[in-house]
C-alpha cells in the first residue's frame, strides 16, 4: 500500500513569486521568509516522496464563479499553470497521477464525499509556489494530485468537514496497491485580510495557537464557523481550511519535523510547518 | 464602516456570500478576462467599451471609473478578482490595503510590521 510520509503546509501569497523572479531570496524583507524552507528540502530528500497531493484554493484561474466546487480533484495526465493577470512568470507543467487520482475519487465518493471531477486543470500560485519552494530548480521529482477546496465564496465548507475530507483521503491513498510515498500539501493562509476597512488584519495568538493545534489537538480548528474563522484569521485566512485537509491525513500523533512563521510577507502571517505521522 | 448584521458580522468585513456573488457577477467575470493579456489590454484602449461588454450596472461603472477598491467591494466584487484589476495597473495588495484603510502605503506597511511583535 502507498504511504504518506508527511505533510508541508505553508502560505501561497503571489507576492512570493515576484521575489523568486527578482532573486529577492536574500533581502532583508525576504529572507525570513525564504530561510524557512532549506530545512523542508533536505526533508523532502530525506523522505524521497513519489507524489504530492497539493491541497489549496484556486483564485479565479481554473474556477470562475459560474461553477464553483466546494471540492474538486484533478485526474489529468499534466496540469498547466498560466497567466493569472499580475505578471508572476510561470512554471513548467507538473506530471499528473490519473491512476492514483482515480482511485482517490473511487474512494472519496464511496464515503459520500461529492466531488466534481477534473481531466482538464490549470493550476494557480497556490499550488505552484509552494512547489517552487520545495523544488526551486523547478525540475519536480513528483507527480502530483491537485486537491481543490472552496475558500472563495460562501458558504464555504467547514473546517470540520475539511478535517473529515482529510481523514478520507488518508484512507485512500492508504488502500492504494501501489508502493508510492506520498506527501500531502496544504497551502494558504495563515491570518490575513485583502479586503475592506479591516485590510491588514493579522492576528498571531490565533496563528500560534492554530499551529501549535496542528500537532497535538489537530480538531481544534473545527470548533469554529468558517464565519468565526474569518473574524479570528481574516477573510483570507479562512484559507487554513487547506491545513485542516492536510492534516486530516495523518495520524492523531505526530512528529514536528520543521515550522517556522513570520509577520509579514505582503499583507499576511506567512506559517510553515513539517509533520510526519508518529506510530 | 457599513454596520455588522447577522449574514455579515464581522465589522470592516464583507463576507463573500451568495448575496454578493449574485450582486456582483458582472463585474467579477469582467476582471476573471483579465487572466488573459489580450483582454488586459482591450480594458486600457477603450474602458467604456469593455465595462459595456460586461454589461456593469452604474455602480460598478462608477466605482471602476474611481479605482475605488470599497466601491467595488460594495458593488459585489471579491477580493481575488479585484486583483486581477488592480495588476494592470500595476498595484500590490499593499497599496490596495493601504487605499482601503485610508492609510499611506508606508503606514500600512508598518500596521503590519507591527502585527509580529
Amino acid at each position: 500500500m502507498a504511504t504518506i510520509v508527511g505533510t508541508i503546509t505553508t502560505s501561497h501569497v503571489p507576492a512570493i513569486g515576484g521575489a523568486i523572479a527578482k532573486g529577492l531570496q536574500g533581502d532583508p524583507y525576504w529572507k525570513p521568509f525564504f530561510d524557512g524552507f532549506p530545512p523542508v528540502r533536505e526533508w523532502l530528500a530525506r523522505v524521497k516522496p513519489d507524489v504530492i497531493v497539493v491541497v489549496y484554493n484556486d483564485h479565479g484561474l481554473n474556477f470562475f464563479l459560474d461553477k464553483m466546487p466546494t471540492f474538486a480533484v484533478g485526474a489529468a495526465p499534466e496540469y498547466r499553470n498560466a497567466d493569472e493577470g499580475w505578471g508572476i512568470p510561470t512554471v513548467p507543467p507538473f506530471q499528473g497521477d490519473p491512476e492514483l487520482s482515480w482511485h482517490i475519487i473511487d474512494s472519496l465518493v464511496g464515503e459520500e464525499f461529492d466531488l466534481t471531477t477534473c481531466q482538464e486543470m490549470v493550476v494557480d500560485h497556490a499550488f505552484t509556489l509552494p512547489m517552487a519552494l520545495c523544488w526551486p530548480d523547478l525540475k519536480w521529482l513528483v507527480r502530483t494530485v491537485p486537491v481543490c477546496v472552496n475558500t472563495v465564496q460562501g458558504p464555504l465548507p467547514s473546517a470540520a468537514r475539511c478535517y473529515r475530507l482529510g481523514q478520507a483521503i488518508g484512507r485512500a491513498i492508504a488502500s492504494w496497491p501501489g508502493d508510492e510515498r506520498v506527501v500531502v500539501m496544504g497551502t494558504g493562509g495563515l491570518s490575513h485580510q485583502l479586503d475592506g476597512e479591516r485590510a491588514g488584519f493579522i492576528n498571531k495568538d490565533f496563528d500560534l495557537q492554530f499551529m501549535d493545534s496542528m500537532i497535538g489537538n489537530p480538531a481544534w480548528a473545527t470548533r469554529y464557523s468558517t464565519t468565526e474563522l474569518v473574524e479570528l484569521s481574516g477573510t483570507q485566512g479562512v484559507e487554513l481550511l487547506n491545513w485542516m485537509v492536510a492534516r486530516g491525513t495523518l495520524p492523531e500523533r505526530v512528529r514536528k519535523q520543521h515550522a517556522n512563521y513570520h509577520i509579514p510577507i505582503s499583507n499576511t502571517a506567512s506559517g510553515l510547518m513539517v509533520l510526519e505521522p508518529q506510530g | 464602516m457599513p454596520t455588522p448584521n447577522a449574514r455579515q458580522p464581522v465589522p470592516g468585513t464583507t463576507i463573500f456570500d451568495g448575496e454578493q456573488a449574485r450582486k456582483g457577477y458582472a463585474l467579477n467575470k469582467m476582471c476573471y478576462s483579465f487572466n488573459d493579456a489580450a483582454n488586459r489590454r482591450a480594458f486600457v484602449e477603450n474602458e467604456e467599451a469593455y465595462c459595456a461588454s460586461y454589461g456593469l450596472n452604474p455602480e460598478q461603472r462608477q466605482a471602476i471609473r474611481n479605482r475605488n477598491v470599497l466601491q467595488l467591494i460594495r458593488a459585489g466584487g471579491n477580493a481575488y478578482y479585484l486583483a486581477k484589476f488592480a495588476g494592470i495597473f500595476g498595484l500590490d495588495m499593499q497599496d490596495i490595503g493601504a487605499q482601503q484603510t485610508g492609510l499611506t502605503k508606508d503606514q500600512f506597511r508598518a500596521k503590519l510590521a507591527a502585527a509580529g511583535r
